[in-house]
């Protein structure tokens, strides 16, 4: 232990700072092509300030008083971005099941149904994943954990939540309940895509005690009943991956009968029924890059899932089906390809800020506009960042710096120059 | 109006390439040919034939480190003619203004699964693994390919015009891989490039042992070595067996299908592409293709490339790799987004930028844009004349089909790719896709899109009563 007031200072420096308890810098970035994600759009030439980890002003010309100033000599600023609906965090290796905790199964198989809304996967979370600073130094902010359906569970698979990327530990915001749909959902469903409205009826006939707790068909725990029943009625939101056509309109139907506010997830047939997803306000996260006839449930698949969807007055945002946790930062190249074909792109912006925020009902917890008022999680990129030619210079939260250092670019640093003699184990001033 | 040619006149053009099984591109002196690398199942491919193109007042990348501005391109006969700059072209070419486009050689994937993972994904569709045994090197990716494979026609507008379809990786040696030209047929024979060499697939690491860690094994990364030199143990001595019998037909013995194949790569008929993530394990392979006396064409995936990326270069290895893919098993959890970056770097480094994904193909041009955006952070500056190299010139390199395709050079293939701008962004998309010289994509005119015999009528029942 130190004895040094000195060290003993910097000590609690750093105790602050990894608590999140140390007061934010103020920062005053200047010159900056300003990408409000709001109705103010683009604003050319303008400077933002930050006092107190909110944005305090906008504008040209502001006085930096003692705050930190940047130059962001014309260059993109933009909210943090949204990572897209992920395990970052609730999983480490995926092929190492010792390090995922993303999906229940607390029955023996596909016959073993155990229905548990009430897992509640950002229990999981750890905050110091090395996945949360490889993506955040991408640009981006928060995500959305989800909760997976596998067999031994259920289509309920549970629910998730969104996590700040800031190092905090507790989701912010309600809960969404995550439900598998149509084909991806057949194997929990007795065999049949058909048996899902079966279930997912009786499951609200507990909620709402027209099956007794005690009856044999029972099927939820008392917590489970009551988890479920915030999602009923007009709740919380569920998120319903789901892909065929003919799906979503049984789903929008079922929803507006059970007054339950839904959103798609995957949704790659979406864009044929795209007027009634509007009319009905349902969100879409679409996979921007699934184009192929994946199975038989995507035949309609087209790069133009986005454009039309938003042609016809869908919110859209994004969704990915490869590795959405690792290569989280990959949610950008989604946003920008939905663009490159039709998409406007304050809407491939927008997936990527307002939308999920708006959706998953994070507005206040998350700075997903650059707006006086508003968190100030932002991002300096050195060029459009729905292209993946730019890369994210710098990244705030709450006004704070982010080291952008991630293990990725240790490794990236440790190989970077010429060998001296010493391993490279050795640390680099060493060498 | 062009069409397909006649056979006849395909083997006439191609000057023998397309029906002359037995004898592949020489690989060095004059060896005896004990039928290794022969061809049963030749190559029919045909070329459309198409009406002389100019494309002009481009931004060209030629592919051989060259950018030219304001250039153009005139190809004839399925060929390039010439590249430069205010080209003479014939009165019947057919002339495109390619002000503000850029031009490429056709995109080349050395790692892809069309066809034998195709799209649906149906279970009755999983023909990439003959997972049954560690060492199979007697089986064909050819023979499990499905033609009407939707994503080579999305692999199409996203610039391809040649890719190496391998066997997956559950195996040690997986077997054969194949080269194709991205063109429609009824038959894989009508896709097989003419004269390229086969690939044989092997893997390293997690995979081989995972997959046979309870069904004999081997379990463990020594078990997958000693898998490795045992199947070549074996192959040595087929050899020097049917080396001794050169022209003695009844003392050859008989045929073993999977010895060919491996005497095949002791032999350098057929290219060697290894998946293996792992710097440690790399160096491993380099040591029994040295005791074995085989040369490594390719290692395939490599997140860990980087930390021997001088290694590589100096044995002549390419790596053909993910621009960010990470952290999906433990073998690849050291990914970085410099990987290429590095790669590269090396004096004679060989990158390469592969998809193994139906998505990822579409794109190699955004996985090199990410590329070099994330060289960029560290310093390292990388053209787009550069660049274009790990998607065009070193595929071709490591597949042995360069000196046909893959650059822009006079008496090449006419393979290539207009693009409407710079090709390694989001926003790049492929306008017009040439395949010796006949254009068989065209993102305007429906006329030349083509849709596979699976889509067809998919959307016939909409349009009733909804």
């Amino acid at each position: 232990m130190s004895r040094s007031p000195m060290k003993r200072l910097a000590l609690v420096a750093a105790l602050l700072a990894a608590s999140g308890l140390a007061s934010a810098q103020d920062l005053l970035i200047r010159n900056a092509t300003v990408h409000t994600a709001s109705t103010q759009g683009t604003l050319r030439a303008t400077d933002v300030l930050v006092r107190n980890g909110r944005i305090a002003a906008i504008g040209s010309g502001l006085a930096a008083g003692n705050a930190t100033v940047v130059d962001a000599q014309g260059q993109p600023l933009t909210p943090a971005l949204f990572g897209g609906i992920t395990d970052i965090g609730v999983e480490e290796v995926s092929g190492e099941s010792s390090t995922v905790d993303a999906a229940l199964a607390l029955g023996s198989g596909a016959s073993d149904m155990q229905v548990r809304p009430e897992f509640d996967v950002t229990l999981a979370y750890n905050p110091e994943s090395i996945l949360v600073p490889v993506t955040r130094v991408e640009g981006f902010g928060w995500t959305l954990l989800s909760a997976g359906s596998r067999p031994g569970g259920s289509l309920v698979a549970g629910q998730g939540g969104v996590v700040r990327l800031d190092g905090s530990l507790d989701a912010v915001g309600p809960r969404a309940l995550f439900v598998t749909l149509g084909g991806d959902g057949a194997n929990l469903s007795g065999s049949s895509r058909a048996a899902q409205w079966m279930l997912l009826d009786q499951l609200i006939d507990e909620v709402r005690g027209r099956i007794p707790a005690d009856s044999q068909f029972a099927l939820l725990t008392p917590a489970g009943r009551t988890t479920l029943a915030k999602y009923v009625g007009g709740g919380g939101r569920v998120m319903v991956r789901i892909q065929r056509a003919s799906d979503i309109v049984r789903v929008l139907r079922w929803a507006k009968a059970r007054d339950v506010r839904i959103a798609l997830v995957g949704a790659t047939e979406a864009w044929k029924v795209a007027p009634q997803l509007a009319a009905a306000n349902v969100p879409v996260f679409v996979d921007a890059l699934a184009n192929l006839p994946a199975d038989f449930d995507e035949l309609g698949a087209t790069l133009e899932n986005a454009a039309r969807l938003h042609a016809a007055g869908v919110k859209v945002s994004f969704f990915q089906t490869g590795d959405a946790s690792h290569n989280a930062r990959k949610v950008r190249q989604l946003a920008g390809n939905a663009v490159a074909n039709g998409l406007p792109w304050d809407a491939g912006l927008a997936g990527l800020t307002t939308v999920p925020a708006s959706a998953l009902g994070v507005g206040g917890e998350i700075g997903n506009t650059i707006a006086v008022g508003q968190r100030a999680d932002l991002v300096l990129w050195s060029g459009d960042p729905l292209d993946v030619a730019n890369v994210a210079r710098q990244v705030w939260l709450d006004g704070r710096a982010i080291p952008m250092r991630s293990r990725q670019t240790e490794l990236r640093d440790r190989y970077l120059h010429p060998d001296t003699g010493l391993p490279r184990t050795y640390p680099s001033d060493a060498r | 109006m062009s069409k397909p040619m006649t056979a006849a006149l395909a083997a006439v053009l191609l000057a023998g390439c397309a029906t002359t099984p037995a004898t592949k591109p020489a690989t060095g002196a004059a060896k005896p040919d004990l039928g290794f690398a022969a061809d049963p199942y030749p190559s029919t491919y045909a070329r459309v034939i198409g009406p002389a193109v100019l494309l002009q007042h481009a931004t060209v990348l030629t592919g051989t480190g060259t950018r030219l501005d304001d250039a153009d391109l005139l190809m004839r006969d399925g060929k390039i003619v010439a590249v430069g700059n205010a080209i003479d072209a014939p009165a019947d070419a057919v002339r495109v203004d390619a002000t503000g486009k850029w031009v490429t050689p056709g995109i080349i994937d050395i790692h892809s699964h069309l066809g034998v993972y195709p799209s649906p994904g149906m279970s009755a569709h999983s023909d990439g693994n003959e997972a049954t045994s560690p060492v199979t090197a007697q089986v064909w990716a050819e023979h499990s390919i499905w033609p009407q494979d939707p994503g080579f026609h999305a692999a199409l507008a996203g610039g391809v015009t040649s890719l190496q379809i391998l066997p997956g990786s559950a195996n040690l040696i997986g077997g054969r891989g194949v080269t194709v030209k991205n063109i429609s047929s009824v038959t894989y024979q009508g896709m097989k490039f003419p004269g390229a060499p086969w690939g044989l697939k092997m893997a390293c690491g997690e995979n081989p042992k995972r997959v046979y860690g309870s069904k004999g094994g081997p379990s463990t990364r020594m078990g997958n070595i000693a898998g490795y030199r045992a199947a070549f143990a074996d192959a040595a001595e087929y050899m020097k067996k049917r080396k001794d019998a050169a022209g003695k037909p009844d003392e050859a013995g008989k045929r073993d299908l999977k010895l060919d194949t491996l005497a095949g790569a002791i032999n350098g008929d057929i290219r060697v592409n290894i998946h293996c993530y792992r710097a440690d394990e790399m160096a491993i392979m380099l040591d029994l293709a040295k005791e074995f006396g085989f040369r490594i064409s390719a290692f395939h995936h490599g997140v860990e490339a980087y930390k021997i990326a001088d290694r590589l270069a100096a044995e002549g290895v390419c790596g053909a790799l993910w621009a960010d893919w990470w952290g999906f098993k433990m073998e690849s959890f050291d990914g970085i987004q410099e990987n290429i970056a590095l790669v590269d770097r090396a004096k004679n480094g060989c990158a390469i930028v592969h998809s193994d994904s139906e998505e990822g193909i579409q794109r190699l041009n955004q996985e090199a844009a990410k590329v070099i955006a994330n060289a960029g952070r560290v310093g390292i500056a990388i053209t787009p004349e550069h660049a274009i190299q790990w998607l065009t010139t070193n595929p071709a390199k490591a597949m042995g089909i360069l000196d046909q395709t893959g650059t822009l050079e006079a008496g090449k293939m006419a393979d290539v790719v207009l693009w409407n701008g710079n090709p390694f962004s989001s926003y790049a998309q492929a306008e017009q896709v040439y395949v010796d010289g006949a254009r068989l994509y065209d993102r305007r005119d429906r006329s030349r899109q083509p849709t596979s015999d699976f889509l067809l009528g998919q959307d016939a029942a909409r349009g009733g009563v909804r």
